[in-house]
Order: C-alpha cells, then structure tokens, then sequence
C-alpha cells in the first residue's frame, strides 16, 4: 500500500505522494528540477551554499515526523512534494457547493481561476528568496542567519509544492507556468515577479524581520483561506506549507521583538528616557525606536495591499466556486455560502472614512484582511510589552488603513497614519515622519556589519530566549565555510 | 488530598499565538483567545503531538502542580509561574546541566566522562529539579531497609525505601535525590546533601505507591552512607532533589538500551529496566547489560536480574574476584561480546548509559575504541555523536 505519511526517497524527489508510480508527473518534475538547482545556486552567495546550516527537514507529515534537524548544505536540502494527510470524507466547506465531496482533480469550469490563484501563490515563494538574497553577508548573528536559510528553504520548497500541483493537474499549461515561475525575477524589468511587494528590495535585516512578521502573514491568511479549498490537494498542501509558515511569523516577531529588546536595554543602560532623543540614541549603535515604528508603517501598508480591491467579484466567485474559504471556515457559523448576508467595508465619502454595508460574498478579501490586522495586532502588542517592562513611554501602533496604500480606494489619497485626510503639503512634511527616509535606511545600514562567532549578536539585537532545537546560546547553528 | 500532576503549559512570553499545536491537536486540548494560547489538563493526553510542530519552544513547559492551572487563569498569565516554591532550574529548561548550582556542579563532575556537555535523550520525559533544597527539604519515611549483598560479602550494599507520605517527589529513573545526614561535622556546621541515584522507576518501587528506593554502599567512615544504612523502618529523613535532567531513559519503546555498570552504579540501570518491564514489556526493542562486581555475593540484586527475560534483558554479570579464575572486567566481557556490542552501536536506536566508579572509564573506552574500529568508526567521533544526539550518558564518582 502507498505510504502517504512517511517521505519515499526512492526517486530523486522525496515525496509522500507516490511519485515513483506517477510517471508522467515524475517526469515533468525530474525536468523542472535542474532548472530549479540552477536558480537556487545562482542566487544565495557561494560561501554560504558550502556551509553547513542546522536545518530543519520534514521526514514525515505527521507532528512527530516533520522536524527532525541535522547540518545540510543548502544545495542539498531534500526539497519535496509533502501533502497533509488526507481526510476521510471531506466535503467542500463553502460556496455553492458546500457539503459535497471534496474534489480529487481540478473541475473544468474553475480551471482557469484555479490555475491563475495557484501560480500567483507560487510567484511569491521564490520572489521573497530572491528579496533576502544577500542578507547572509550581513547577518547579525550565526543564530539569525540560520533563521534566515530556514525561510528560504522553506520558500523554495513552497514553490515545489505549487509546482507540483500545476505539473500533476494543470497538463501542459500548467508545465509552463512552472517554468515560468523560475524565469521571474525579483524587481526585474522585464519579466518582474507578480505582486508589488515581493519587488520591493529587503535592504537590511530589520526590513528582512518586518518582511516575514508583515508580508508572510499575508502569505499565512492566503494560504489559511486556500487550506479550505474544496480543492483537495491544494487543501492539503496548503495545509502542510502553513506548519512550516510558522517558522517565518516566529523569525519576524521574535526578530522586532530582540531588535526593540536591544534598543530598550541599551536606552536605560546610558540612562536615556526619552524615546525620541534619537541622536544620542543612535550613539549607541541600536534603532531608536520612532524608526521601528517607520519601518513598521512602511511594511504593514504594504501588505494591506496584497490583499487587493475592498469589493472584489474575482474573489466572490472563488468563494463561491469552492476555490477559497475564509480564514478558519470549519469555525465559523453561519450558511458558509454567504447568500444574504452582509459586510462591513470602509469607503470614502467626499473625502471622508465610511463604515459600508456590502453583500458579505464581495467582501471576501476585506474579511481576511481584517482577520490579518487582528493577528498582526497580537504580536504588536507583545511588542509593546516589552517597551512597557523596560519602563519607556513609547507605543508601537498599527497605522490607520488609509495611510500610504496603493491598492484599493484610499490609494491616491493623503491620509496620516491616524486616519487622517490630510492636504498634498501637510503629507509631505509630514512623511518623513511616517515611513523610513533615506537617512534612516542609511543609518539602519551602517549597523548592518555581520557577526560569525557563534554565541555573539551584533550591538543592535538581543539574543533570543530559547534556542532552535532547545539549543545552547553558542551553538553553532552555521558552520561557515571559509574559503 | 489531591494527587500531584504534571501538567503541561504553554510560555505566553515566548508564544507567537500561530496556533500550530492547537490545529496539531489531536484530542482538542489547545484552545486560544485573544490574549493566550491554553492547555485543557482535563483533555490532555501527552500524546507530544504538539511539541514538534511549535515553531518557538514555548509549548514545551511543564509543571508539577497539586491543582491543574484552570484555563482562566491560563488566559490570565503574563508569564508563565514558577514551578511552585523553588524555581525550576536552569539545568531543567534546556536538557542539560550548568550554572553555579552545587548540586548542578556536583552532577556535571560525574557526567564529565562522556566527553562533552552531557544531553538528555530526545524522547524523555521532561524531568523536574530542584523541588526541595537545602532550605526546603522534604521529609520521608522509611518504609525498608534491607541488605543485597550476602552476609558474609565484603560489601554492604543497601535496599533502602523512602515514603513521601503524599508529598509530590516526581523522580525520573536516572534521576538522584540528596540526602541530609543530621548533626554537624568537625566545624560545627550542617551536613550537606550526599546524591544517590534512585533505583526505582517513576510510578514507585511499588507501582502507583510513588515510593522510592535507593541503593546504597556502606562506605568505612563515610558519615551519610553509614547514617542510611543504618536506618530503621519508621525513620524520618530530610531529603533535597530530584537533580539531574540528562542521565535519562528514553520513552520510546523502540530504543535499544547498553548498559555498563559495576556496583551501586546498577541503581539507574535497575529503574530502567523495572520501568521497561512495567511499561512496554515485550514490545521493548531490548536492553543489554554488563554488570561487574568481585564476587555473585557482592553484587546487588543478583538473585532479582536473574528473574529478568533475557528478552528484555540480555544480562552479562562479570566477577574479577571468582576463586580460581582469571580477574574479568565489564570492558573484558564487552571484547568478548563485540558483536552484539558493535550491532548496537550501529543503531540509531541504541542509547548508552556507563555508571559506576570513575575506575572503570578508561576499560570501558578502550574497549568502546576497539570495537568501534571493527566497524570502521572512530570512537571520539561516534561518541560525540552520540552524546549529542543525547543516546550517551556517563555518571560515574
């Protein structure tokens, strides 16, 4: 009987999908693979592709099974194709056809939509390696930037699972978005990667931290809404991506959170109380903490707006059509088909922020971006506490929906991060105080100086509480190689 | 009065609130509100689902408690309690043993020789430390005192059972306890604790009693060893402990056990192999001992082991006092029995535990050495493995 538990490594891909007898789709990845090493080994620093990196590896699906840590070169991570174990008599949780069977192959009339939420989910995966490519040379510590390589593998094996999928139920065109996804680059001109925020630079490693607090959270409420998928192995995968996606929300939290940590620590050691005195500050070598909060404003509405339009009828339908729940569908109680109900959305009134009611099935992305600013919230509070122990009166905020966005109805217009409709001249005075200016980039840079020796942190960053793997403080989680 | 519990806690300060472990859960004992991640100790099996799969460590954190922690007040926490009125030692947090603690010092010095910081298996049981200490000892009752070696030994090694009269004292296997000797020394000041292994396992020497035995040599002049060895039923003792959070056995059943002792060193040895014969009996993937002692007469439980399957118990008693025979060693025999030797440490499953006097090292290396190089390994190198990977543990004085 086929083993869908434990990883099979009888074919160069380790799977738990029984590759070895699924020819043709064996095929198609066993040629999608040297093109896959090649970006991998032109893209991360070559010093770094020779080190051994304390990784974790999924040897099975099942809780006991997929984190077992070792030391691997990255280039030969065992990247794979891994499932969540299928569950017995799963119905479609919404949409029109709610309560039947949970489909095992795609259904022609969804192809097209199906295909377009699959490639762009999987464009992101290798745009975000691609952001933090060079991030290792600064690394403020061998702990951080084995947080770092875990991210990236972890990205790198997301877009095998996407890729599997378009390979095994998407014939030939889904062959060729595969190949696609490795011709797109990251801020390229020509062939740039899908979606805005993933050609945005990650410049320095506080830019990398509220990267994966900020932008991957989006990725977690996407992938939380395709694990409802009647869909069922894209249920599946998405559902084993997100214990891995975890990961990257523990990087981004706990990074911010060591980064503040640092800055407060460092503040009441000279005996500076005032968050803002940020000169003397920054004598000290840490990110005073009105800078946090810039680099804070800059990523959050960056990512608000990967959740595109408020009123969205692209994804209606796909809730409708099965494709994609809603975060935690199994939980909520209602119809799960939406049919009278409504929604609250914000609009704008001759310039001014209203509450709306819409029909709730347009409304599909604006809910999950309102359960996203609910889970980013928590950790900022956490945050806060932090700031709030050390006995410094500073409070981190999420700025208001409006401020700086892009994407949907309050792009193109002024708006201060309290919601606030403001004038052209007003916003631009005021910006410099709202997002990061070049001065504070370069600032941030001038700290980024890498620390290799195992159990130190560069000046910026505390250490972390609990080590990977229950870990003593000087391990060596990178034994770098040297030549 | 209610039976003290380990229950299982989540950390709300090292918490990232994914809520991986409550999607892992497969009995539904992991719920969250807005504030904190909880765990029902009503549903909680300690199936470790949950372990793995948490992406900070926060969710590995237990606590010894007479009244579970409600999911009120769960929701309520900041940071997460101490363990009741003696903090839960560093040693305890991370699987290993350091910092100023004697005690910690004490058992540092005797796991020296595995070469390296010592680690705890990866399946074993979170151990508690430090409960009691010198400012806040427990005190037991004696429930039996009786002698294993022979009359007429030259040894006089002890069967000694302590009662905690319901007092919560949840000792691992592998795990000591210290025990204060009343009176003064020569400058007028108190006795400190002396450690002895415990040689029974987790649910008492009496299944489900909760008690605990040791095994104890009567040393000529030794002021706590003679004081234990003299005790009589009914007696009270001021006892400290449990120490020690890597001297550990594995939970998994499949885990292959070596294990070389001479002496009162078998005391671990015997708490392992009573746990193993009352948890997973036959399904055990099997243990082998070597055992060395002078004489039949002088090693302890010799007439108990012989009872042990062979089975489960592959058992190796080695004398270097037999009249008209060759002195042999543990590390003799083990030359003798490579095979079954070098089969284990080929095993990821084996794990290995040496006990005893200091004496016996270097035998037990040189041999470990040689039969390594049968496989064509290097013994440092295999052993430093091992070690790390927790499946090698030295407590030898």
């Amino acid at each position: 009987m086929l083993d869908l538990i434990n990883v099979s490594y009888d074919t160069q891909i380790p799977n738990n999908v029984g590759l070895s007898s699924d020819k043709k789709v064996l095929k198609a990845l066993s040629k999608w693979h040297p093109g896959y090493l090649d970006w991998w080994n032109k893209l991360i620093p070559q010093n770094f592709q020779e080190s051994m990196v304390y990784l974790r590896t999924a040897v099975s699906v099942d809780p006991k099974g997929w984190a077992k840590f070792d030391y691997v070169k990255m280039p030969e991570y065992r990247w794979g194709v891994l499932l969540a174990p299928q569950v017995e008599g799963r119905t479609i949780p919404c949409g029109e056809h709610a309560g039947q069977p949970a489909w095992q192959e795609v259904p022609g009339e969804y192809r097209n939509l199906m295909k377009r939420l699959i490639v762009i989910q999987g464009d992101t995966e290798p745009g975000s390696v691609e952001q933090q490519r060079f991030l290792g040379l600064t690394a403020p510590s061998l702990y951080d930037m084995r947080n770092l390589f875990q991210v990236n593998v972890e990205e790198g094996r997301h877009l095998w699972a996407m890729v599997y999928l378009l390979q095994k139920y998407f014939g030939k065109d889904g062959r060729e978005e595969a190949d696609d996804l490795l011709i797109r680059s990251s801020g390229s001109e020509e062939a740039p990667r899908m979606l805005g925020a993933f050609n945005e630079e990650t410049p320095d490693w506080l830019s990398f931290f509220m990267f994966t607090y900020f932008t991957d959270r989006d990725g977690k409420m996407q992938l939380e809404s395709l694990a409802q998928s009647g869909f069922d192995p894209l249920s599946r995968t998405c559902r084993f991506m997100l214990t891995e996606e975890a990961h990257h929300m523990f990087v981004g939290e706990t990074g911010v959170g060591r980064t503040i940590q640092a800055t407060v620590e460092a503040m009441n050691k000279a005996g500076i109380t005032d968050p803002y005195d940020v000169g003397k500050i920054r004598d000290l070598n840490v990110i005073d903490l009105p800078t946090i909060q810039k680099k804070l404003n800059l990523h959050y509405t960056l990512s608000l707006d990967l959740f595109g339009q408020e009123v969205s009828t692209n994804a209606a339908n796909a809730f409708n059509a099965g494709i994609k729940g809603r975060y935690m569908e199994n939980r909520i109680d209602d119809d799960h088909m939406l049919k009278n109900d409504t929604y609250k959305v914000l609009d704008l009134e001759d310039g001014k922020i209203v509450e709306k009611d819409v029909p709730a099935l347009t409304a599909i992305n604006m809910r999950l971006r309102d359960d996203y600013i609910r889970d980013a919230a928590g950790g900022v509070k956490r945050w806060n506490k932090i700031i709030e122990k050390a006995g410094i009166e500073f409070e981190l905020k999420l700025p208001h929906q409006a401020f700086n966005r892009k994407i949907g109805i309050f792009a193109g217009h002024n708006f201060d991060p309290d919601g606030n409709h403001v004038s052209g001249e007003e916003y631009d005075k005021g910006i410099t105080k709202w997002l990061p200016t070049h001065a504070d980039g370069d600032y941030i840079q001038s700290l980024m100086k890498p620390v290799y020796e195992p159990g130190k942190y560069a000046s910026w960053i505390a250490p972390p509480k609990v080590g990977i793997d229950n870990k003593p403080g000087d391990f060596e989680y990178v034994k770098l190689h040297m030549a | 009065m209610n039976k003290p519990l380990k229950q299982h806690l989540i950390d709300p300060e090292i918490c990232i609130r994914c809520y991986t472990c409550e999607m892992t859960c497969p009995v539904g004992a992991i719920e969250h509100d807005e504030n904190n991640v909880v765990v029902n100790a009503d549903a909680c099996d300690f199936c470790m689902d949950c372990i793995p799969v948490c992406p900070t460590g926060s969710i590995d954190e237990w606590r010894v408690v007479e009244k579970p922690y409600s999911l009120e007040e769960q929701y309520e926490w900041m940071e997460l309690p101490e363990q009741g009125e003696v903090s839960v030692a560093e040693s305890a947090e991370d699987g290993t043993e350091s910092g100023e603690d004697p005690v910690a010092a004490l058992l540092a010095e005797a796991h020296k020789g595995a070469g390296g910081k010592a680690k705890a298996p990866a399946s074993a049981a979170k151990p508690t430390v430090n409960l009691y200490n010198l400012a806040n000892p427990v005190e037991a009752v004696v429930q039996g005192n009786y002698r294993l070696t022979a009359e007429g030994a030259d040894t006089d090694v002890r069967h000694i059972i302590l009662d905690f009269q319901g007092k919560p004292f949840p000792a691992l296997e592998g795990q000591s306890l210290g025990i204060i000797a009343p009176g003064t020394d020569a400058e007028g000041k108190a006795h400190l604790p002396r450690l002895y292994s415990v040689s029974s396992p987790r649910d008492g020497e009496r299944a489900g009693y909760h008690n605990v035995s040791l095994t104890v040599k009567r040393e000529e002049g030794g002021v706590c060893s003679n004081y234990v060895c003299d005790l009589k039923k009914g007696d009270k003792v001021q006892v400290t402990g449990p120490f020690g959070a890597t001297f550990l056995m594995p939970n998994d059943p499949d885990a292959r056990l070596l294990m070389i002792c001479t002496g009162t060193g078998s005391a671990p040895m015997r708490s392992f192999t009573m746990a193993r014969q009352r948890t997973v009996g036959k399904k055990s993937g099997g243990m082998v001992m070597f055992f060395g002692a002078r004489t039949p007469d002088s090693l302890p439980y010799f007439g108990p082991l012989n009872k042990v399957p062979s089975s489960l118990l592959q058992k190796h008693l080695v004398f270097s006092r037999m009249p008209g025979q060759d002195k042999e060693y543990v590390q003799d025999r083990m030359r003798v029995e490579e095979d079954i030797v070098a089969d284990m440490l080929q095993d990821p499953n084996t794990h290995i535990y040496i006990c005893g006097l200091k004496e016996m090292e270097e035998g037990v290396e040189r041999s470990f050495t040689n039969i390594a190089e049968s496989i064509g390994q290097q013994w440092r190198n295999l052993r430093d493995v091992l070690r790390e990977e927790g499946r090698y543990h030295v407590e030898t004085y």
